[in-house]
Order: C-alpha cells, then sequence, then structure tokens
C-alpha cells in the first residue's frame, strides 16, 4: 500500500482557490473562521461521523469485515455508499492495547470527509497541528484522554490523497450490544484518536 | 434567519434536510459568501447577479449542473465579487494561491509519523 502514497503533490485548482480566499479574508478580519465553521456545521448534514461510526461498529462485530476495512478502508466504506469525490485512498488504523493512532493533517486540514464529514475547528487549528507532532500524550490529556504509558502513540499525517480513520478500541461491557446500539458509542473525536470511544454508562447517563 | 433570503434567492443544492456539498471547499465557499452578505459586505441581490452571470456563462461553455459545476461557478463568482468590492485584489489571491501550491509542493506529506512516546 505504500506504494500508493504520494509525497508532495500540489492541492487542487480548485482547493488552493478556495483555501486562498479563505485564508486571506480570515487575515482581513472580513469572515472568522469560527463563524465559518458554525454556519458549515449547521448546513452540513448530509455527510458526517455517524457514516464513520457505522463502519467502526461494523468492524467491531463483524471479523470479516474488519479484515477488509484494514486492508482497504476505501473499498471497505465503499459497501456503505461512503465515496469521495477526490478519489483519495482512505486509511483505517486500529487502536489496540498496544498502540494509540491519532491522525493530524500538519499542512491544512485534510480529512476523511466521507466517512467523517468537515473537520472541526480544533482539527484546523494551528496549535492542534503543531502540537499533536511533537508531544501527542499531553495533547490527547487535553481531550480527557489519559493512556498507559506502555502504549505507543503514533501520529499519522493526512493529505490531499491519503485520509486516516481510527478504529477506536471496542469498550469493555459491551459484548451483548448490536451494531447499532454499538455505533452510539463511536464519537467523532474517537475516529480522529484524540478520545476513546464512549463506555455504555457514558451514553446511559446522558 | 439571515440565510433564509439566500436560500431563497438562489437554490443551493439541498435535500429536505438543507444544503448538500459533495466536497468541503464547496461548503467552505458558501459559507464565506453568506458571511460576507452577512457582514454587509454586498447585497444578495449583488451576489444574485454576479452569480448568475457565472452559471450563465458555465452553461452556455456545456458545464454540467451537478453540484460540482455549480460550486466551481459560485468559486468564481466569489473570486469576482470580493474584487469588485475591493476587499481583495485578484494580485493578493493569485500570490496566495503561489504560496498555497509551494507549501503543498515542498511538505513531505502523506508519511505517518512515527513519535517516540515512551514513558517520559
Amino acid at each position: 500500500m505504500a506504494s500508493n502514497h504520494k509525497h508532495g503533490d500540489p492541492l487542487p485548482e480548485t482547493v488552493l482557490r478556495v483555501k486562498s480566499l479563505e485564508s486571506l479574508l480570515i487575515e482581513k478580519g472580513l469572515v472568522e473562521a469560527e463563524a465559518l465553521d458554525a454556519l458549515i456545521d449547521r448546513y452540513e448534514n448530509k455527510v458526517g461521523p455517524k457514516n464513520g461510526a457505522k463502519v467502526v461498529a461494523r468492524a467491531w462485530v463483524d471479523a470479516a469485515y474488519r479484515e477488509r476495512l484494514l486492508a482497504d478502508a476505501s473499498s471497505a466504506v465503499a459497501e456503505f455508499g461512503f465515496t469521495g469525490a477526490q478519489g483519495e485512498e482512505l486509511i483505517a488504523v486500529e487502536n489496540t492495547d498496544k498502540v494509540h493512532n491519532v491522525v493530524v493533517c500538519t499542512l491544512c486540514s485534510c480529512y476523511p470527509w466521507p466517512v467523517l464529514g468537515l473537520p472541526p475547528v480544533w482539527y484546523k487549528s494551528a496549535p492542534y497541528r503543531a502540537r499533536v507532532v511533537r508531544e501527542p500524550r499531553k495533547v490527547l490529556e487535553e481531550f480527557g484522554t489519559q493512556l498507559p504509558q506502555s502504549r505507543e502513540v503514533r501520529v499519522w499525517d493526512s493529505t490531499a490523497e491519503t485520509r486516516y480513520l481510527v478504529v477506536p478500541k471496542r469498550p469493555v461491557g459491551t459484548e451483548g450490544m448490536d451494531e447499532e446500539a454499538l455505533a452510539g458509542l463511536v464519537n467523532r473525536d474517537s475516529m480522529i484518536g484524540t478520545r476513546e470511544a464512549d463506555s455504555p454508562a457514558m451514553v446511559e447517563g446522558v | 434567519m439571515s440565510l433564509d433570503p439566500a436560500l431563497q434567492a438562489i437554490s443551493i443544492p439541498q435535500d429536505e434536510e438543507g444544503p448538500v456539498f459533495d466536497e468541503p471547499w464547496q461548503a467552505q465557499a458558501f459559507a464565506m459568501t453568506v458571511k460576507l452578505n452577512e457582514a454587509g459586505q454586498f447585497s444578495w441581490s449583488e451576489w444574485a447577479e454576479v452569480f448568475g452571470a457565472e452559471i450563465a456563462a458555465g452553461t452556455a461553455s456545456g458545464q454540467g449542473i451537478g453540484n460540482a459545476a455549480y460550486y466551481l461557478s459560485w468559486l468564481s463568482a466569489l473570486e469576482k465579487i470580493v474584487a469588485q468590492k475591493a476587499l481583495l485584489t485578484p494580485e493578493q489571491l493569485s500570490t496566495r494561491k503561489a504560496e498555497w501550491r509551494e507549501a503543498s509542493e515542498n511538505t513531505p506529506h502523506g508519511h505517518p509519523i512515527e513519535i517516540e512516546t515512551s514513558a517520559k
């Protein structure tokens, strides 16, 4: 799969045009990044992290699907009808007792939007992009995620061509839950890797 | 709500739940336009005129009418109206675009960055 990775490819022209407008308008104070995000959040409801939650829940209950997802995530999520218009490659990275994965886009805000929708503000922020690479444990702690020191943290850098979906660990005490109920435990941040999936008690407590 | 005139003036691709975007850049172009309008930088009818002309030009040149074509016209119209209103100059835009392109070409990207995180 590594042979498919492209390095340093330019972003698509359209994306460059939009990024140029956006960054200049923000610098000039003509628009605010947070306000843009709030507006997009309000109106973007076709694609969202519920898509990714379905994928993760399926992987938790269906070993064959999990295999397909880890081998070729683009094809595996396409089984749900989640496809990307730009044809970028999606890679699923699985959290285990030994490894915790977290995703960033150090350059801008590349994000697996067919499965997660549009990225949250913090994902696009300069502090997250810079710090999660340098001090991932500290950043995770700020998200309330405490990991055992023995667990390795891997940081994955997204691009326009390669996006990552974190498959969080299935929470303990969920053996009897069906796929749909499990999907309700898969919060957005757990698929970016800054948090873990919710426990059943957390969801019931809402 | 302040967006309602916008939604009524020109049909944004949407289903019963609201606008539909194929790609984030479409949502970003949409959001910038709505926010500039809300801030009074241009009226929605001014926007509709510029955007309508882009749509017409796109249609005349055989461009499709899907979401992508729609938002390409949207983006062209946004570039035009920010220049018309002297919010940004075309030079600023082209300079910034070159900077972004250079950054994207020169950043070794897509490589998993493995961090040593054994106990501190």
